[in-house]
């Protein structure tokens, strides 16, 4: 292994280069560019023996890999905000489909007032498009997630298209120390791409087919079967990457000092680093409090989350998105999960980071002291509660 | 942790000299951020870039309120600000020709130097020579390793040159 100083979107691209798509097709949209630069540079030394396909849209983009992906090849594009939304139409098309592409997605706000900068609003609109959703916090965990994205997404109890999400700007363009493994530990680790799921003139099949009302709830069902088998392919993924690469993953979450913690704050992305910061400052100061990173959506950790909190006198979501006239999605999710497991736990809902705005230490560090107040609200940082005036 | 704060113009380099330090720092076994200010860059605008160097991970992403050092690559950039902008103890580095009497500003006339050796008034790798000058905790091997990883070849010798330029004046 060779450490180097690379942006989290050249630590993805060192990751796709190792994992050896067959097709990439994509479209260029700041800030995922420089991962379809590069891994255009890597198929033009002839480092990554590819097919790259630019395309006129991200629309096309995503059919594009889809095409490819339902002739048995392993196949990646890459996206943000509007062009997300552009592909939209396609997302739930590739996962009933079964076509195992794996997408990355650098979070960035949606239009309007237009916005380049990063939110997490783009990916979460598209929690039921039937993808599988991670989330890194750092360059590392974006790449090793590049390389294990194939593993869990083509495993057969899977079959389910991968989004890997990172946050825009702040680790999309932030440079920071990455290993980065050899092609031989990364073959070890992925083998090639194998697939009854195929058209092929040796064994011919029908493909993106129609199903009526009788067959259709069956199709459903099975999706929705197969993005929960993924937790434990996720598990068995992480358990071989350790064997071959020595780094550590621990599935849907990450929990640190939750075990005796009072207060916990749920959050996703690479804003916890600096949550964590925070939390070993309030510990030194004698406060039980603890963080729990989401580290995918979907499938949604209900368990972990049950089991992280459900001796804790209070709990905040902290995320980058807002369901208009409701609440933060992730929220809305943790609650849900929560009242599944019949658990009664104080909790509140921060709602930060829009369109790029800087989550500073000292307001992380305001929402675990405000914890101790026994309260149910949903918080826009730096405004208030929905009751703040418009 | 040491925070690094650079000043330049788009087009003069001042984020590939904040990826360079935090490379050279990464090459001896530290951890580094290195990032510019985001968002759509202009030639000759001013612009910012942040490096922070420490012996473990660092979690915070945001940008430098208050730096160990603030480095200027271009004077015009300079004004009283920049101490508002610095930690107690922090300094400011400064390429000029002019001289100042406050002691937290460290002046080198980066300019001669870039121009006699680079044949250009670019002065981020020698920005980056003073700033390993006054630090004195990254080996000049590693910023000659990174500068030889990051930067294309042609501009390797140039750049090393003016680096040790750089540090010789200062040291």
């Amino acid at each position: 292994m060779a450490k180097q100083f690379l942006s989290g979107n050249e630590a993805f691209a060192y990751g796709i280069r190792l994992a050896r798509p067959q097709v990439i097709s994509a479209y260029p949209i700041t800030p995922q560019t420089i991962v379809v630069e590069k891994l255009s540079e890597f198929v033009e030394d002839g480092s990554l023996k590819a097919e790259f396909i630019h395309v006129e849209s991200e629309h096309s983009a995503l059919s594009c890999a889809m095409g490819a992906s339902s002739v048995g090849a392993r196949a990646f594009t890459a996206t943000s905000s509007q062009g997300l939304l552009y592909m939209a139409e396609g997302l739930p098309y590739a996962a009933g489909g079964r076509f195992p592409i794996v997408m990355m997605n650098a979070n960035r706000s949606t239009a309007l007032p237009w916005n380049i900068y990063g939110d997490q609003r783009d990916s979460v609109s598209q929690l039921d498009s039937g993808w599988i959703q991670a989330y890194a916090e750092n360059a590392q965990e974006a790449l090793d997630i590049a390389l294990m994205s194939f593993y869990i997404a083509e495993h057969e109890k899977v079959s389910t298209p991968f989004m890997a999400n990172l946050d825009g700007f702040v680790l999309t363009h932030t440079y920071e120390v990455v290993d980065v493994p050899t092609r031989e530990q990364a073959d070890q680790f992925l083998p090639p791409f194998q697939t009854q799921n195929k058209m092929s003139p040796d064994n011919p099949k029908n493909l993106a087919f129609s199903a009526g009302p009788d067959t259709n709830t069956i199709f459903k069902y099975k999706e929705h079967l197969g993005i929960l088998n993924a937790k434990d392919v996720i598990a068995e993924a992480e358990e071989k990457f350790e064997t071959i690469f020595g780094r550590h993953y621990t599935g849907l979450t990450e929990s640190y000092r939750t075990e005796d913690a009072d207060y916990i704050l749920m959050t996703l992305g690479s804003i916890a680093g600096l949550v964590r910061e925070v939390v070993d400052r309030l510990r030194n100061d004698g406060k039980k409090v603890g963080l729990l990173r989401l580290r995918y959506l979907r499938p949604f950790p209900n368990e972990e989350i049950v089991k992280a909190v459900k001796n804790a006198k209070a709990l905040a979501v902290l995320e980058k998105d807002i369901s208009f006239g409701n609440a933060g999605t992730v929220y809305t999710n943790v609650s849900a999960a929560l009242q599944r497991a019949g658990i009664s736990v104080s909790n509140s809902n921060y709602i930060g980071g829009l369109g790029g705005k800087n989550i500073s230490f000292e307001e992380i560090e305001n929402i675990f002291n405000n914890l101790t107040q026994q309260r149910s609200t949903v918080q826009f940082l730096g405004i208030g509660g929905e009751d703040s005036g418009g | 942790m040491t925070e690094i704060l650079w000043h330049g113009r788009g087009g003069q380099g001042a984020f590939t000299a904040a990826r360079l330090l935090g490379a050279s720092y990464a090459l001896q076994g530290g951890y580094a951020l290195a990032f510019p200010s985001f968002g759509p860059e202009r030639r000759g605008a001013p612009i910012r870039a942040f490096t922070k160097l420490d012996s473990q991970p660092i979690g915070n992403r945001s940008e430098i309120k208050k730096a160990d050092f603030s480095i200027f690559l271009d004077d015009t950039l300079f004004t009283e600000t920049a101490f508002s902008e610095i930690k107690p103890d922090g300094k400011i580095l400064l390429n000029t020709r002019k001289t100042f009497s406050d002691e937290r500003i460290i002046t080198i006339d980066g300019d001669s130097i870039a121009n006699e050796i680079l044949k250009l008034p670019i002065t981020n790798t020698v920005m980056l020579g003073a700033f390993s000058a006054v630090f004195g905790k990254i080996a000049l091997q590693n910023i000659e390793t990174a500068v030889q990883q990051n930067m294309p070849p042609k501009l390797h010798s140039k750049n090393i040159a003016v680096i040790h330029r750089a540090r010789e004046v200062l040291l």
